[in-house]
């Protein structure tokens, strides 16, 4: 939101007492250089992006401003992907693209032309579950369920990306390929927040779907 | 069905069904992404717009002007709602403050405008062009220099400010041993990773509102309150919830804004609040400083507990109930409580998982901890010392089940308390100085009358409805599980439908009261209906047996589809209570151990084990319950090692307003778990024989942290969260 | 967020050419951070230029036995490359220490390093921030300052920079290459390459409008024990409140540098010849002239005894 500006706060105005001394305040307007001059109303500008999506082709035109977590969840109605915070500051919406796992509320779906996305929906559904959903059910890795998607997708990735010997912050040596321990899948999962705090059960579900003993 | 006398054996007894670990039966749905929450409901209803609300930038003042000609001329807008256009409202029961503000703001980020556009990046947009001019007033957002303002709060939801028993000011007096300390608690975020969300569609004069909330009842009264329409022309649907922990107790602005958008728009419109938004529009739990006095015989009696609590909320809001158990933990024949309430204008204080004892507990178990220590006295055995079982305030009440010292000595037990050093600061692991620490957890059980409907169909399969909800504690599976054990069918012939208020009122998710009432409700609806089978097939219903899909009595067996065969048999029941919980008091009980590391060079703390050994009536499900109690662990430790709501004291405002600046733990902070629920039936109760569990888990753990760290390192932190910039003047020095 | 035309270009000279021919345009590679001040809409471009597939994604060997890291390759890969683990260790754990595995997998060298703030109050559009709106103020101090810098701030601005990998490239000498809208390159020593927030902490960095990052090289490799300690109340996923970055040579010589503490990665040469003498000396010669607040004081000795641990294992 962009207030009026008429009555700007000084600095010293704050360190004198803040508030309690401005009669009559405003506050910041929001990056000043590219304030717009109002535009008349016209269409947003569009561009076209084809990907696919849990092997399926898709062609849409968005508005630039998309993010690829709108596109999946707005326009091609995956509301498997969720959103929690739209900063990156989560994982909620954590997808595959080419194999690799990431924020898709932090990427334009312009950006994505020529991917290959993979949501939890094409992971496995009921009734043909991948292994890692069905170890969530077993572990009660989830209560309320809105991380889970995302949880089950950075699993996905992380037990490829121990595979492909990508280190982590807790990786004791960096010259030894890491293992796929409950230490290095409680760093790695770390982007994925869970409130409910299924953590514990969550490591135990990835430890199986590893098929490696804890 | 009225329960007033105490359960006797009923068909939950046989548990063939209720008790076991089962797998949560939407499971598949959740870990598929095909669990609908409420902002994605696209086969609700068609057309949906897309709202997105303007949050207040000052504190507290007035609106002077606002100018929506630029926001109203961009692309894509279909409507915009200020106070200024809403016609009257209203203000919802559970509201403290009002969920559109204008031109009085109550808040910072109290909603002030919603605008509605063709898409959300559109809306988002407008929202951004909406110039607001406002006059601002001086505020108070200081707790901790409002103390002498604050004042003694009428009684909140039951609980009366003030307790006295005995004489606490002699005794404390002539107390052998003393101890008396200040404690505070910061104001904390519910953070429950689904944002408040919803979508609204009228049809007429009748409001749809498919969104998230704890408390389906309660709402519907909340929206027709605050639109001013009858309450029958209000329908929510909420069947999934992306966590709540409190905070969606209550109609926020989501809800109201979206339905005031779609009005003007005339078409359905869907808001989900953005996270930067949410810690300051919505609800949060109070910061407290509390004062704890403790005297003691030499020999570890205690002979006077004392514990005062400030805590502050806008006007009209209530206090943050940190005395409770203080009123029931431990013996001690001279006693006082009191709460104090100061007027803030800092965002809406209210419930957050466990209110009350949560806070109460993370400065009392420290306390019971620096006293046993004063006493030169192993905290585990203090505390059994000064156990009581009846209510210390009105002894001829005894608790209807009280094994606190059972769940210290089994916890001590297996935790391997015995081999701890008693000294603190002396444990080294290589560069981390180690500790352990221990708490008591204590939770009031609450029963709230809850209904339900159950159908038999025609193919045999049962259906239950309720307005219940299920937060990610279970209900849809412990509710299965319930009417599979009454009429003796398999669980997957059981169908749950939830949180929709076209179903029979149940209790709702809050208080911890969700388990047991909800599954009592049904186990009502369920008594009803077998009544109404053998009926139908011609069998007593005194003596029919329901077993395997079969109805048995005085040698005859029926399969239970036979009743439906000519349509489906409902029943619809309520579960009431009478006076059990006044005969006896009602409690759940724990104790939390907790193994800490602390970086001797940095501070840096880190958890090594945890265990909580709880002893909380029937478990319904082991495997749900103990999701409960390790998810209520975790939030217990984010609460001793990082949970702070940042208040700026001159503006107003919590400064750390998202999930990176509001931490909460990540996986990298929490070891492996253990849980052990010590077998315990409660037949007071209900006749599920069970009470709650999901806020016992959290109550303590935070000091069984903050007691650990003061064993690793023989620094006390009073003042949480305990961080290690007030670990860092007093760490041993670095070789 | 405001709306916005977009295009993708191959090459950086069709980038920069993109730029001089577009006002309001912007750079977007990984868009981390970008999009997430987008949405606040604390940076407003009307035109993104899409990067992220220039061929900067790759890392070669350069003639004087160092490292030329391509801008776009990203974090994943430059903490996973063999040749860095083995000879820059520093940068890949300063790498790993930060973010999440999902950030790291988009986010980008050159990205790395233009990060903005994680001040809440340049966040938080309704506040005043001099690095946001110049001249209306800064609302951190005097207000919750706990994550903030404690050296090289001024009156306007107290904003650290958020970078950890940063950190490790400045204890590593690196040096940014760039392009600019003339297609002319230059080099910028990392050293140079933040600019002090004085009283424009709007201007952070040497780079002219339009100027595009295209590789960062190392210099050869150093040897000695690499070790980078990120402090932070949560275990992982969080900002640093300090952090320290060392190689230490067997001799006890070695090198510097801080992260949390100020607007850039801290590195004070005459801070490296202390090191024989212990963390006191050294955080004595880096942290010359600290201004702390009550809630950011814990900084100087944190930094201090979180040099003394690093020190401590370092010697093994």
């Amino acid at each position: 939101m962009a207030p009026s500006d008429d009555f700007p706060i000084s600095r010293r105005g704050l360190l004198a007492g803040g508030a309690a001394s401005v009669a009559t305040a405003a506050v910041a307007r929001p990056a000043m250089a590219e304030a717009a001059p109002s535009r008349a109303p016209a269409s947003p500008p569009t561009a076209k992006v084809d990907f696919e999506v849990n092997g399926t082709a898709h062609s849409l035109e968005l508005d630039t401003r998309t993010t690829l977590l709108d596109a999946l969840r707005e326009h091609l109605r995956l509301t498997g992907t969720k959103k929690g915070c739209d900063h990156g500051q989560c994982g909620a919406c954590t997808v595959l693209v080419d194999g690799r796992r990431i924020n898709s509320c932090l990427s334009l779906a312009v950006q994505h032309d020529g991917d290959r996305i993979t949501t939890i929906e094409g992971l496995g559904q009921p009734g043909n579950l991948h292994p890692m959903q069905e170890a969530f059910v077993v572990h009660d890795g989830y209560q309320c369920g809105y991380c889970t998607p995302g949880q089950i997708c950075s699993a996905v990735a992380v037990l490829d990306e121990i595979k492909a010997g990508i280190p982590s912050h807790v990786t004791a040596d960096l010259s030894v390929a890491p293992a796929v321990t409950p230490r290095e899948l409680r760093e790695r999962m770390s982007g994925n927040i869970c409130r409910c705090g299924a953590y514990s059960n969550i490591v135990d579900a990835i430890v199986d779907a590893a098929g490696v003993k804890a | 069905m009225k329960f007033d006398t105490p359960a006797t054996e009923n068909p939950i007894d046989q548990l063939k069904v209720v008790g076991k670990p089962t797998s949560r039966i939407e499971g598949p749905l959740k870990t598929s992404g095909t669990a609908p929450y409420a902002y994605e409901r696209h086969d609700a209803v068609p057309n949906q717009a897309y709202g997105f609300i303007v949050g207040s930038a000052i504190a507290k003042g007035r609106i002077a002007s606002i100018d929506l000609a630029e926001a109203k001329a961009a692309p894509g807008v279909l409507a915009i709602v200020t106070a200024a256009s809403a016609g009257t409202l209203g203000k919802g029961d559970f509201n403290t403050a009002r969920l559109l503000g204008g031109p009085e703001i109550q808040h910072y980020h109290q909603a002030i405008a919603i605008v509605v556009a063709e898409s959300f990046e559109q809306a988002r947009a407008a929202a951004g062009l909406v110039r607001v001019r406002y006059t601002r007033d001086k505020g108070n957002f200081d707790l901790a220099s409002s103390l002498d303002g604050a004042i003694k709060p009428p009684a909140f939801f039951g609980t009366e400010p003030d307790s006295s028993f005995g004489d606490f000011d002699a005794a404390f007096a002539s107390a052998p041993v003393k101890l008396d300390e200040h404690y505070t608690t910061p104001d904390h975020s519910h953070a429950m990773m689904e944002p408040h969300a919803s979508i609204a569609s009228w049809d007429g004069d009748k409001l749809t509102l498919w969104t998230s909330n704890q408390m389906i009842a309660w709402s519907v009264g909340d929206v027709a309150k605050t639109l001013g329409i009858p309450r029958e022309n209000v329908r929510l649907v909420s069947p999934y919830i992306g966590g709540g922990f409190g905070g969606k107790l209550f109609v926020r602005a989501d809800a109201i804004l979206a339905a005031l958008g779609a009005k003007a728009a005339g078409r359905p419109v869907k808001v989900a609040l953005p996270r930067p938004l949410i810690a300051n529009n919505t609800t949060h739990r109070p910061a407290t400083i509390q004062r704890i006095r403790l005297g003691a015989t030499p020999d570890g009696k205690l002979t006077s507990i004392g514990h005062e609590s400030w805590s502050g909320d806008l006007k009209g809001g209530g206090p943050e109930t940190a005395v409770g158990q203080t009123r029931l933990l431990y013996a001690a024949p001279h006693r006082m409580t009191a709460m104090r309430l100061a007027v803030l204008d800092l965002p809406e204080g209210n419930a957050m998982r466990a209110p009350g004892e949560a806070p109460g507990l993370m400065a009392l178990e420290i306390a019971i901890d620096e006293m046993a220590e004063k006493l030169g006295m192993d905290p585990v055995a203090f505390r059994i010392l000064n156990d009581t079982q009846v209510d210390p305030e009105k002894p001829e009440r005894k608790f209807s089940q009280r094994q606190l010292n059972e769940c210290l000595r089994i916890g001590a037990d297996k935790f391997g308390w015995a081999s701890r050093n008693p000294k603190p600061g002396l444990t080294r692991d290589g560069r981390w100085l180690v500790g352990t620490g221990v708490a008591a957890a204590f939770r009031n059980n609450l029963n709230e009358k809850s209904a339900a409907r159950v159908r038999l169909d025609r193919a045999g399969r049962v259906i239950v409805e309720t307005d219940m909800t299920d937060i990610g504690t279970g209900s849809y599976t412990i509710i299965a599980q319930t009417a599979a054990e009454m009429l003796g069918v398999p669980l997957d012939r059981v169908e749950v439908r939830l949180g929709d208020s076209l179903f029979p009122v149940s209790a709702g998710s809050g208080g911890q009261w969700g388990a047991n009432s909800s599954t009592a409700g049904v186990y009502a609806a369920c008594a009803k209906l077998r009544t109404a089978i053998a009926q139908k097939l011609g069998l007593d219903p005194a003596k029919a047996a329901f077993a395997n899909g079969k109805v048995s009595a005085g040698g005859k067996s029926i399969a239970l589809a036979r009743a439906a065969a000519d349509g489906e048999v409902v029943a619809e029941d309520m579960m009431e209570y009478g006076d059990l919980a006044q005969t006896f008091q009602q409690s759940t009980f724990g104790a939390h151990f907790v193994e800490a590391a602390v970086d001797a060079a940095t501070g840096e703390i880190r958890l090594r084990r945890m265990l909580a050994v709880c002893a909380a009536g029937r478990i319904l499900n082991p495997k749900a319950a103990r999701s409960q109690v390790i998810g209520a662990m975790t939030m217990g430790a984010g609460a001793a090692l990082m949970e702070e709501l940042a208040v700026d004291k001159r503006f107003g405002f919590f400064v750390n307003h998202d999930l990176a600046g509001y931490e909460v733990p990540v996986h990298a902070d929490i070891p492996s778990q253990d849980v052990i629920f010590l077998d315990e039936v409660d037949p007071t109760t209900s006749p599920m024989k069970a009470k709650g569990v999901g806020e016992l888990g959290i109550c303590g753990v935070a000091a069984a942290v903050a007691n650990a760290v003061y064993h690793a390192t023989g620094i006390r932190v009073r003042n949480y969260p305990v961080t290690l910039d007030k670990l860092i003047d007093r760490l041993p020095a670095i070789a | 967020m405001k709306s916005f035309t977009y295009e993708r270009v191959d090459t950086p000279a069709a980038a920069t050419a993109a730029f001089a021919r577009t006002p309001g345009a912007r750079f977007i590679a990984g868009g981390t951070n970008l999009l997430d001040l987008m949405k606040l809409e604390i940076e407003t471009p009307s035109h993104l230029i899409d990067v992220s597939r220039l061929k900067l994604d790759t890392i070669e060997p350069t003639s004087d036995g160092g490292l030329r890291i391509g801008a776009m390759v990203r974090n994943t890969d430059l903490a996973a490359d063999a040749r860095i683990r083995r000879d820059y260790g520093l940068v890949s754990r300063a790498l790993v220490a930060g973010a999440s595995g999902q950030l790291r997998n988009k986010a980008t060298t050159a990205g790395n390093l233009l990060q903005r703030t994680r001040c809440p109050y340049f966040y938080d559009t309704n506040q005043p921030c001099n690095k946001r709106q110049p001249g209306s103020g800064c609302a951190a101090i005097g207000g919750f300052s706990r994550l903030h810098a404690v050296v090289g701030a001024s009156e306007a601005c107290i904003a650290t920079h958020p970078s950890d990998m940063a950190v490790a490239m400045q204890a590593l000498d690196a040096t940014v290459e760039t392009v600019d809208k003339a297609g002319k390159a230059r080099r910028i020593a990392l050293a140079d390459f933040y600019r002090a927030p004085g009283s424009t902490p709007h201007l952070e960095t040497a780079l002219a409008p339009g100027e595009l990052i295209t590789a960062v090289t190392l210099p050869k490799p150093v040897g000695g024990t690499h070790i980078y300690h990120k402090v932070r109340d949560r275990a992982s996923y969080a900002f640093a409140l300090v952090s320290v970055g060392v190689v230490v040579q067997p001799d006890g010589s070695g090198r510097v540098a801080l992260g949390g503490v100020g607007y850039k990665p801290w590195r004070v040469k005459a801070a490296d010849a202390e090191l024989p003498r212990g963390a006191k000396a050294v955080t004595s010669a880096l942290l010359a002239g600290a201004k702390t607040s009550h809630e950011n004081a814990y900084k100087l000795p944190l930094v201090e005894r979180t040099l003394a641990g690093v020190l401590a294992q370092a010697k093994g």
